[in-house]
């Protein structure tokens, strides 16, 4: 594979972080203020997109910053797969941007300085995991990562938020220190480098035993993908604001996790040497109790941000389960579910705050008749729900599918029953939600209710409407999933 | 009796100054009032003075300096005759290394008192708490 | 001339020290100027040093023309010449830091505080330079007796009594010390390190030998604080002035920590230490507890400084447990984090000591919306808080990682869970005192909407702050260059007597 050495993936990291100095200096002038938020975030998509045909071409982009630890640089390469993330993330926060702009105002938060450095940080950290070439830059970028959404979940900063906050590091950087980075160290020590590769470092002279355990160590150590039993930060971190709780903890933290997942899978391990000595059975289970469990915690949920986040927890283990299947299908799946359930659900999380703006409701109980005061939001949360629960004409379809054939491909009858009974139980308390909302009559709290302000409305359309696109054309997706895929199985098989 | 011999008699600047270090020590540890500590400080020290300058001295040895009596450059000098004194002005260092080391106790003493009026130190840690 | 620079290094503090001292009486105001000319010189020496060090390899100078083992010697190497740019360093940018505060808070005593800041210099550069046991000891006591000084010009309620139990442990440790010298002296006849090193190989079964191996560690393990033997650290440092705090604190210990390793590698052998002695084990389990122990007492403080002392604990625990794994990796962690805990120690206390103006005390209600306030001294503070925490790309992460990797090679478990469990000690630590002072308001200010307007920023004066962020800055760059750090200089002297 021919490798370009350029700084653009450098360059789209620093994007958000050049903007930081503007939005802290325009401080009192928040027009401008959020001017440098959409320039950042502007400027980082289109370094992402134009490093696109060169992926598509096949070469990979590189930029060695320096030596940190002797044999492991300071590295990033976009590849596929991770250009894939960064370019779901990259667009969203564009959307992101807008919505942040119409609800923070709408509300009349307060630091919202603050508020739009930090998501600048956490945007530049995320582009920075996705592109990392080893596991010692993910890791520097992870843990960014965890920091600067610490003031973000603690944002409100009475004790609730606070208590939250405490959770959300004690999980992620306490998972992060105690069980990652001794992984790390442990790989380093056994393969003398860190540096992904398409058929793993971690050669077969390892025993098994220590495979195994430094498996489960590295996918508990990436608390943010929410695996069960480290999974309670994530309903706690919904006392953010809602956008936060949108980008970050429906895209951005959360596919950080997943994403660290699958590069272990993929990149550490290797999925022939997985498959050799079929280690990934505890995370099938795993991710398989995880899907269970979120889905029905999410049954009994009122609050409706609360019920979105065990809904994410039990689909970000859809991603999960798909990439330890190790088969063909459950990698596509696996990899097309970051982009389709990353606009769905920022979709339900925009709703959810758009219904706070409008009538400072949390709880699906109060928002009986709802739809007919805010026919637009209810609809798009419609259209989102169904691209969450795998049905058509959205885009949830298509991983639902391919994560199904997976299942049957890798001989798992067991994993196909979860993967039905989940999207049944899916069904189960989305559907209540809308059906409340457009078939029970209005209640007195919310008539004369009226939509939410443009800038909360845009966006949520926008990411509706492109659920619905992506089943018909994910043409683009397919693309760079095969490219991945070549990458992946086609070094060995 | 061989053993008392070799060991106790023969090296009995060694179990001297571990007796004037145990002493020391002892009142640095037990002792309540804060210049009997100082005082147990200081023959600490001295101890290992005493301990510098025994490994220095030799049996029958003479000051080291060469005696210039008439033909007496022609001999060769004996170093038997003379006891080492290297350590003895190490230690001459060490005497005013400890002389100053008193001399920064003695005046965080004298603060100490003034401020409290008491120089034990129970009634020290009682009036510090109280206050 | 250039030839005397390790001599000129001692000297010319040592020098300005008593013209200082002579001055205050005449002209108050050029003390400053005289102990800022004092340091600069020697922090310009140091780094001339560090470069020829790097180019030439080992120098070894002999004071006034004596060879030794007769005349006393200072040995450079490229580990040592580090330790001694990282000292005149933070002695210089300190000074320049404090100066304000030092003017304003000794200004009837300040020729005598130059003075006693400039002396506790000389002994430490002293310390880490030369090569002869004996004046080690001298420049060990000149360090400590100043040390006392300074700490005693603290708190005048609480600090004399704390310097006080400060010259007992030290004196003790001293002596100790000196008795391991001794006994050295009595086998080999000579002072001198390399000589010492030359000669003790045939004697290492010796239980003479053993014993003043003991005697001088032990001695050396009171002066850095080492857990069992800590009991004078807190206090003697949470009563400190706080320009003389972020001196002593971060400097003091891991001198000593850097003595214990040289004890380790240049006067005895590391064949000695950890086959002859085979006491590695029992060492660094004690370094565990060491850390456990430290971790643990810093977080039932309430007293922002007073956990910090604690934080020192445990931090010498990871320098003396690195150091005892007895392998080339762990060794080079245990170098590294004597520079990057010197850093991170002394960013701690100066931006502790630059937050002491805008809060009444050092408990972490007082820190209450602190970061409203100064927010740029705040953000230095949370820097050097995660750099002891251990997040990249500061630099504790990364002597963080020599050290657990050392302890991955060395097969000692109990090492690495403990060094992890301490980062998520300090995670709680810092983040207790970061979340008070980011998200709570003050009491008296409970408006909960767009609060900037109503609490004033009374930020720290820019001759303090310009320091403090160079120094947040550098703890940054230092993690990022750690690799060449531990290549360039650390890993050639210490591979040289290690495996």
């Amino acid at each position: 594979m021919e490798t370009i050495h350029s700084i653009r993936p450098l360059l789209a990291i620093l994007a958000s972080l050049f903007a930081i100095p503007l939005i802290v200096g325009f401080s009192r002038r928040p027009a401008m203020r959020e001017f440098w938020t959409f320039a950042a975030a502007g400027s980082k998509f289109l370094i992402i997109v134009s490093m696109l045909p060169l992926v598509l071409t096949g070469r990979r982009v590189t930029c060695t910053i320096f030596e940190i630890i002797p044999g492991v640089p300071l590295q990033l390469t976009v590849d596929t797969l991770g250009l894939l993330f960064a370019l779901v993330s990259s667009s969203l926060w564009i959307l992101t941007s807008i919505y942040s702009v119409g609800y923070m105002r709408g509300l009349g938060e307060h630091s919202q300085t603050r508020y739009f450095c930090f998501f600048a940080v956490a945007l530049s950290a995320t582009i920075g995991v996705a592109f990392s070439a080893n596991l010692l830059t993910l890791y520097i970028f992870y843990e960014i990562l965890s920091l600067a959404t610490y003031p973000l979940v603690t944002h409100h900063q009475d004790e609730e938020a606070r208590s939250s906050g405490r959770r959300y590091l004690a999980y992620i950087l306490g998972s992060s220190i105690g069980l990652f980075l001794p992984a790390m160290l442990i790989s380093y020590h056994l393969a003398g480098t860190l540096t992904f590769s398409a058929s793993g470092f971690l050669g077969a002279s390892i025993s098994r035993k220590v495979l195994m355990i430094l498996l489960i160590m590295f996918v508990f150590g990436a608390a943010k993908a929410a695996v069960m039993p480290l999974h309670a930060w994530l309903p706690a971190a919904m006392v953010a604001p809602t956008p936060v709780s949108a980008l970050l903890h429906a895209v951005a933290v959360v596919k950080v996790g997943v994403f660290v997942i699958i590069r272990i899978i993929t990149g550490v391990f290797g999925v022939n040497l997985l498959k050799s000595l079929s280690l990934t059975t505890p995370v099938i289970v795993l991710a398989c109790i995880t899907i269970l469990c979120g889905s029905l915690i999410a049954l009994s949920q009122d609050n409706l941000k609360r019920l979105l986040a065990y809904s994410t927890i039990s689909q970000l283990s859809y991603i999960v389960l798909g990439v330890s299947l190790l088969s063909q299908r459950g990698l596509t799946g696996a990899f097309i579910h970051i982009p389709m359930h990353a606009f769905g659900k920022i979709t339900l999380f925009f709703c959810a705050g758009a219904i706070f703006v409008a009538t400072g409701k949390k709880n699906i109980s109060e928002m009986k008749g709802l739809g007919r005061q805010m026919p637009i939001t209810m609809a798009a949360f419609f259209i989102a729900s169904l691209s969450i629960i795998g049905l058509p004409p959205c885009g949830g379809f298509l991983s639902k599918w391919n994560l199904v054939l997976g299942s049957i491909e890798a001989h798992r009858p067991l994993v196909l029953v979860v993967l039905l009974v989940s999207s049944l139980l899916n069904a189960g308390y989305f559907m209540p939600v809308v059906y409340k909302a457009f078939f029970f009559k209005t209640e007195s709290a919310v008539a004369g209710v009226k939509e939410a302000p443009l800038c909360c409305l845009i966006p949520l359309c926008l990411t509706a409407i492109f659920s619905i696109i992506f089943l018909f054309y994910p043409q683009p997706f397919y693309e760079l999933i095969s490219h991945a895929l070549k990458c992946i199985i086609g070094a060995g098989v | 009796m061989d053993f008392l011999l070799t060991h106790l008699v023969a090296k009995y600047n060694f179990w001297l100054y571990i007796i004037l270090m145990m002493i020391g020590l002892y009142a640095m540890i037990a002792k309540n009032n804060l210049i009997k500590k100082l005082v147990g400080m200081n023959i600490f020290q001295t101890a290992i003075i005493l301990f510098y300058v025994s490994i220095g001295s030799k049996r029958g040895g003479t000051i080291p300096i060469v005696e210039h009596i008439a033909g007496g450059g022609e001999h060769a000098i004996n170093p038997t005759r003379y006891v080492n004194p290297l350590p003895h002005v190490l230690m001459l260092t060490a005497i005013v290394v400890s002389v100053s080391t008193f001399g920064v106790a003695l005046a965080l003493a004298i603060k100490i008192y003034q401020r409290y009026k008491t120089l034990e130190e129970d009634e020290l840690l009682t009036r510090i708490r109280e206050s | 001339m250039t030839g005397n620079y390790p001599a000129l290094l001692v000297t010319v503090p040592l020098l300005a020290a008593f013209v200082i001292y002579g001055c205050s009486w005449l002209h108050k105001r050029s003390c400053l100027f005289m102990a800022l000319l004092g340091l600069t010189i020697p922090f310009a020496i140091s780094v001339a040093l560090l470069k020829k060090v790097l180019i030439n390899g080992h120098i070894s100078y002999h004071l006034g023309g004596w060879d030794p083992p007769w005349g006393i010697a200072y040995e450079l190497d490229p580990i040592n010449a580090i330790v001694l740019v990282a000292v005149t360093t933070v002695a210089l940018v300190n000074l320049i830091a404090t100066s304000k505060e030092i003017e304003t808070r000794f200004s009837d005593r300040r020729g005598a505080f130059y003075a006693l800041y400039l002396l506790f210099v000389v002994g430490l550069l002293g310390i880490v330079a030369t090569g002869d046991l004996f004046n080690l000891y001298v420049l060990l006591e000149i360090a400590s007796i100043t040390g006392y000084s300074l700490i005693a010009m603290g708190d005048p309620a609480r600090a004399p009594l704390s310097s006080l139990n400060y010259v007992f442990m030290g004196t003790i440790g001293a002596c100790f010390y000196l008795l391991g010298v001794g006994y050295i002296y009595i086998m080999t006849g000579s002072l001198n390190m390399a000589d010492v090193h030359a000669l003790l190989p045939p004697l290492y079964h010796s239980s003479a030998i053993v014993v003043a191996f003991i005697f001088c560690l032990v001695g050396v393990m009171i002066k850095m604080g080492f857990f069992p033997l800590h009991s004078w650290l807190p206090n003697a440092y949470t009563y400190v002035p706080s320009p003389a705090a972020s001196l002593i604190a971060p400097l003091m210990t891991k001198v000593m920590a850097y003595v214990m390793i040289r004890l380790m590698i240049s006067v005895f052998s590391p064949k000695f230490v950890f086959s002859s002695i085979a006491a590695s084990n029992a060492v660094v389990w004690l370094a565990c507890l060491a850390i456990v122990m430290g971790a643990l007492m810093a977080l039932a403080q309430r007293d922002v400084r007073r956990m910090l002392t604690y934080i020192i604990v445990s931090e010498i625990g990871y320098i003396v447990g690195g150091a005892w794994i007895g392998n080339a990796t762990a060794m080079s962690g245990a170098v590294l984090h004597i520079i990057n805990d010197v850093l991170m120690t002394f960013c701690v206390f100066l931006s502790l000591g630059a937050i002491a103006r805008s809060t009444k005390g050092y408990q972490i209600e007082n820190f209450s919306g602190l970061f409203k306030k100064i927010p740029v001294t705040m953000a230095t503070f949370v820097v050097s808080g995660l750099s002891i925490i251990g997040i990249p790309p500061t630099c504790g992460f990364f002597s963080k990682w020599y050290l657990i990797l050392g302890a991955i090679e060395g097969g000692h478990y109990g090492f690495i869970v403990v060094l992890l469990l301490s980062s998520l000690i300090n995670i709680i630590l810092f983040f207790r005192i970061f979340e008070e002072a980011f998200f709570v308001y003050p009491k008296t200010n409970a408006v909960h909407t767009e609060g900037e307007a109503s609490i004033a920023i009374a930020e720290t004066p820019f001759v303090t702050l310009i320091p403090l962020v160079l120094t947040a800055i550098l703890l940054i760059f230092t993690g990022i260059y750690s690799g060449s750090l531990i290549a360039l200089i650390i890993k050639p002297v210490v591979s040289a007597g290690l495996l």
